[in-house]
């Protein structure tokens, strides 16, 4: 599944990389113990160190520390047992340090792996450069004035995870496929809540391009601040076009920072980097360096969850799902748990089926996730059970699951108050044969001429006789068994 | 590593410090000064001595994740010179 881009001078590939600022679900905030709760009033969770007023010392929250090794070792990669906070300096009115403290040349996680499970079904691996910890920046509004711009430091010392990729990536599906990964894995480990409406995942694309079969690296340009994985695709396909024409014109790239307009399917230049780029990066003299003990990273190691290529491969083994199925079911942690429910006991395989094709397919029409379905894991199952022991029959089962969604009832009572019982009385059923083939000799005289297609027809008119209520497989075989007669 | 004046002119933009032409050379020697300084310290033989954060043996303190602070606003914005609704504000910066 390769993205070529068909050129007047030939075809060109993409070269990607992502940058994925996630945030710590932290109570508090990395530096300070000012709440991180989103939404609350302007700078009401704000304390003196994140305002950076003089004299205030950063002290480190344990728990943002514990959750950055969590994630590396979540991303197979290697945790740095000793790490160096050190500052990012650049002026900006929603920094009130003038810097930002980050991590620089001693990140505290190191090179580390996420497989991309691609549509077509193949896997591809892309590297993780490095994962740090840095504090977030306010908030500028700037709309509320003609001359002026509002700052809110309510996210000013926010924890945040920065996720940098190797430029591992071809094409914008695997940028897509990276970001929801990546997003699982998080959630998965419960260290970022991977929320981008809200920003608490947020993304940055670095872009270049070159002529296929070229193993150079282009200038690139990073697109700022996506917020959705749809729109982060549609910028890297705008913006290398954007460069393959440049290209074509015989002009050049220049390395700049661009805004991505969802609305326009353009990028824009944001700013210059020339002197904004100039971060003289120096160790902290605030903080002391991280040190980690063995202990400690193996404690967290010990506690780690089932993450979703071990689910994706547990599925598939112990379910005999497909690998399609396996990767759908796992992709969120709730809809994991929820087949798991339903799956328990009963045949995986139809549980798989009613969850992805009857479930999700409502769910996706509704436009909710699984926590807020209608029908419950258990009245699902329960539907299954009555399936599986012949009280009714697939089609009633699909009755019930209607009038499930639509009112949120329990199946027993859906399936007792629609009447959605299936005749698995013989004697009733064969009351009903007699009674058709009795009242179509000629169509008898056809099948029994070898027309075996008639068989279909007089199953419907037993079905039709009981209102829909005949078990269809008991219908077929009494209508075989009295016909061969 | 000499620093010269084009040097000094660009740090103090970085920094946001006003420094006038007439001043440029001044600051140029002085900061050579710390450099030169700098540099003498490199005559020290440090190997096998692994890079130290500072002269004591203070450990890293590190804070539980507790919400003990905030629900301040009006006083983070005490010193500002034009707060307005909870927020301060600045002329205005669009990108």
């Amino acid at each position: 599944m390769s993205y070529i881009i068909k050129g007047e001078t030939g075809d060109w590939e993409v070269v990607i990389g992502l940058e994925v600022h996630a945030q710590v679900t932290s109570k508090a905030k990395l530096f300070s113990g000012a709440p991180t709760e989103f939404g609350a009033e302007p700078n009401t969770q704000v304390s003196f160190v994140d305002a950076a007023m003089p004299g205030m010392l950063p002290v480190l929250n344990e728990y943002a520390v514990e959750q950055a090794v969590k994630t590396g070792l979540g991303l197979k990669a290697k945790v740095n047992r000793n790490s160096v906070f050190a500052r990012k300096n650049y002026f900006y009115a929603d920094l009130p340090f003038g810097y930002q403290i980050s991590q620089f040349d001693q990140p505290i996680v190191g090179e580390g792996t996420i497989v991309l499970d691609m549509p077509d079904g193949t896997s591809r691996a892309v590297g993780v450069e490095r994962l740090h910890l840095e504090q977030d920046a306010g908030k500028l509004v700037h709309d509320m004035h003609a001359t002026k711009s509002f700052v809110d430091l309510n996210r000013a010392g926010v924890p945040l995870m920065e996720i940098v990729s190797k430029p591992d990536m071809r094409s914008p599906e695997e940028a897509g496929a990276y970001l929801r990964k990546l997003r699982a894995i998080l959630r998965y480990l419960g260290t970022c809540d991977g929320n981008m409406e809200e920003g608490s995942m947020r993304c940055d694309a670095n872009v270049s391009v070159r002529p296929v079969g070229s193993k150079e690296l282009r200038t690139r340009c990073e697109i700022k601040n996506v917020n959705s994985v749809r729109f982060v695709m549609q910028a890297i396909d705008h913006e290398a076009r954007r460069h393959v024409e440049v290209y074509e014109g015989g002009g050049k790239i220049d390395q700049e920072t661009r805004l991505y307009d969802p609305g326009q399917n353009e990028t824009r230049a944001m700013r210059s980097k020339e002197m904004a780029h100039d971060y003289r990066y120096f160790p902290d003299p605030d903080l002391l360096p991280v040190e980690l003990t063995e202990e400690f990273v193996a404690q967290i190691a010990k506690n780690l969850p089932e993450l979703p290529d071990d689910k994706k491969a547990r599925f598939e083994k112990e379910y005999g799902l497909t690998a399609y199925d396996a990767d759908v079911l796992v992709s969120e942690k709730e809809n994991a748990l929820f087949f798991e429910e339903v799956a328990k006991g009963r045949d995986p395989k139809q549980a798989a089926n009613w969850v992805i094709t009857n479930l999700f397919g409502v769910l996706n029409k509704k436009g909710v996730g699984i926590t807020e379905s209608p029908v419950s894991a258990k009245n699902l199952g329960r539907l299954i059970d009555l399936i599986a022991d012949n009280t009714i029959s697939g089609r009633q089962a699909k009755e019930a699951f209607e009038a499930m969604v639509e009112t949120g009832k329990d199946t027993d009572a859906i399936v007792a108050e629609k009447g959605l019982k299936q005749i698995t009385d013989t004697g009733a059923i064969a009351a009903a044969v007699d009674q058709v083939l009795a009242a179509n000799a000629d169509k008898v005289a056809q099948f029994k001429a070898g027309k075996e297609q008639v068989l279909g027809w007089f199953v419907g008119q037993v079905m039709k006789a009981s209102q829909g209520k005949a078990n269809p497989a008991m219908c077929n075989e009494l209508l075989r068994k009295k016909l061969a007669q | 590593m000499s620093i010269d004046n084009a040097t000094v002119r660009r740090i103090a933009t970085l920094a946001r410090i006003e420094v006038t032409d007439a001043e440029l050379s001044t600051w140029a020697g002085q900061l050579n000064g710390i450099m030169g300084w700098i540099e003498q310290l490199k005559e020290v033989n440090t190997d096998g001595v692994a890079p130290m954060s500072g002269g004591t043996d203070l450990k890293l303190t590190l804070r539980a994740d507790q919400v003990t602070d905030g629900g301040i606003v009006d006083q983070v914005l005490m010193n500002a010179t034009e707060p307005q609704d909870g927020y301060f504000t600045v002329p205005k910066v669009v990108e």
